[in-house]
């Protein structure tokens, strides 16, 4: 293995309701969901694999990061419908590709999906 | 009643995808079909999860939508006549000499020589709130679904959700309830333009009245609930004083009875050999996202090429004195005769 630049890989810090932190690696193009569930990060159930239908990969993006990761569209919008204790910061995690812009990304985790 | 009991060749545990396809499989091979969904119509997690959305890996078609593609494998499976048993679940399974028995939340009794489970990722279950005590108040003062409707007769009723679910009972329960309160955590709602028409014309006439936020907090006493606390728009909390609350949050898949069946099972999957996809237990196969083999990939594809293998493996249970020879669709008079096309 050679080494790689630096700037492949962005770090996404996932907060756990207990307050435990976890620091994963993410390749860009991936979305926070996957990075989530290929780290067995607890508490993102991603039901539906990602395809914005089942609102149980659902994370609170920390004040910082909600300008960089952008705002739902409809369809998440929407979907946030069906998770539980949404909040302005309330982001479905599949929705929300990395790019190296995120490198440092904080997101909590709520207490249960459901 | 209680005591007919439905025989046929094959039961069909989902009729999503793989589950629909496979009456197919079964039906050139001359195995008769029962399907059995918790839903209330065919398709799984394509008419529930993703009826509109696009999926581009089913061989031969560019693109089509869950719904669309529910579709065509109902018109591909039609010359074969399956039974459907909708809005069922299959409780429990007894063993027989050459088979099973199969008796479903609903009552109703199937008979069969082989069972095939194309559950997929379990069967779809309302989503519970995760709110503190909820579950002494379901059943009394909780409910997801409308059983009876005394449950809701002069009540005060409060409809947590803005989707299809919770418009259509807002509109059927209006007339019954005491009163009726929809609360949803935005003005917009993600449901047909024509039902949030009917339910604003009721809060404006005053019929009904609609709130703005979510619940936090159940109060009550021996499974009755008085009141909940809601968390407004404004981050302001307030009282909702209610005697019933129906929570729509959309359905979640859980694997259910399955679990209890006596089979295998690894991380709530069910393996299989991968030239049979049979289970643990001879007759009793498991195709589609189901099941588990090594390389296992959760692609309606794959279930498909599952279901011709079980289907094949599965003669030998149903027609023990006869030999299966292999036939092509495209060439043999007799499988075209069975679909009708000749």
């Amino acid at each position: 293995m050679t080494a790689q630049p630096a700037n492949v890989m962005a770090r996404i810090t996932f907060i756990q309701n207990d307050g435990v932190e976890r620091v994963v690696e993410a390749e860009p193009g991936m979305t926070v969901m996957e990075a989530a569930v290929k780290n067995s990060i607890p508490g993102i159930a991603a039901e539906c694999g990602g395809a914005c239908a089942c609102a149980t990969c659902h994370v609170y993006v920390e004040e910082a990061w909600r300008e960089p990761t952008g705002h739902p569209e409809q369809m998440e919008e929407d979907m946030l419908d069906f998770a539980f204790d949404v909040r302005p910061e309330s982001r479905l995690s599949c929705q929300i590709k990395v790019t190296d812009a995120l490198d440092g990304l904080v997101v909590r985790i709520p207490d249960k999906q459901f | 009643m209680s005591e007919d009991v439905i025989k046929t060749d094959a039961v069909i545990v989902g009729a999503g995808p793989v589950g629909l396809f496979a009456v197919f499989e079964l039906g050139l091979v001359d195995i008769k079909a029962h399907v059995v969904d918790i839903l209330d119509r065919p398709g799984g997690q394509c008419a529930e999860l993703y009826p509109e959305k696009p999926i581009y890996d089913i061989p031969g078609l560019t693109v089509v939508s869950g719904q669309e593609l529910t579709d065509r494998l109902m018109a591909q499976i039609k010359p074969f006549g399956a039974e459907f048993h909708f809005n069922q679940r299959v409780e429990s399974l007894e063993r027989l000499d050459h088979g099973f028995r199969l008796t479903t939340d609903g009552g109703t009794k199937l008979e069969c020589k082989i069972l095939v489970i194309a559950a997929g990722g379990g069967s779809f279950t309302p989503k519970r709130p995760p709110l503190p005590g909820i579950e002494h108040y379901e059943g009394t003062s909780v409910f997801y679904s409308v059983r009876k409707m005394e449950n809701f007769k002069d009540r005060d009723v409060l409809i947590v959700g803005g989707g299809d679910s919770a418009l259509d009972w807002t509109l059927n329960l209006q007339p019954v309830a005491k009163s009726l309160t929809l609360l949803h955590r935005r003005a917009e709602f993600r449901a047909a333009p024509a039902s949030v028409q009917k339910m604003l014309d009721l809060v404006e006439s005053g019929d009904i009245s609609f709130k703005l936020g979510q619940v936090t907090e159940l109060h009550g006493e021996g499974g009755k609930l008085t009141s909940v606390t809601v968390k407004g728009a404004d981050r302001v909390t307030f009282e909702q004083p209610t005697e019933v609350m129906m929570p729509f949050f959309g359905l979640t898949m859980k694997l259910g009875p399955v679990a209890d069946w006596g089979l295998d099972l690894q991380e709530n999957l069910i393996p299989v050999d991968t030239a049979k996809f049979e289970t643990s237990e001879p007759r009793i196969f498991a195709i589609g996202d189901i099941n588990t083999y090594p390389g296992k990939l959760k692609l309606i594809l794959s279930g498909f090429h599952e279901a011709a293998l079980m289907a094949q493996a599965a003669h030998k249970y149903v027609y023990p004195d006869k030999k299966l020879i292999f036939q092509y669709t495209t060439s043999s008079s007799s499988l075209q005769k069975k679909l009708g096309v000749k």
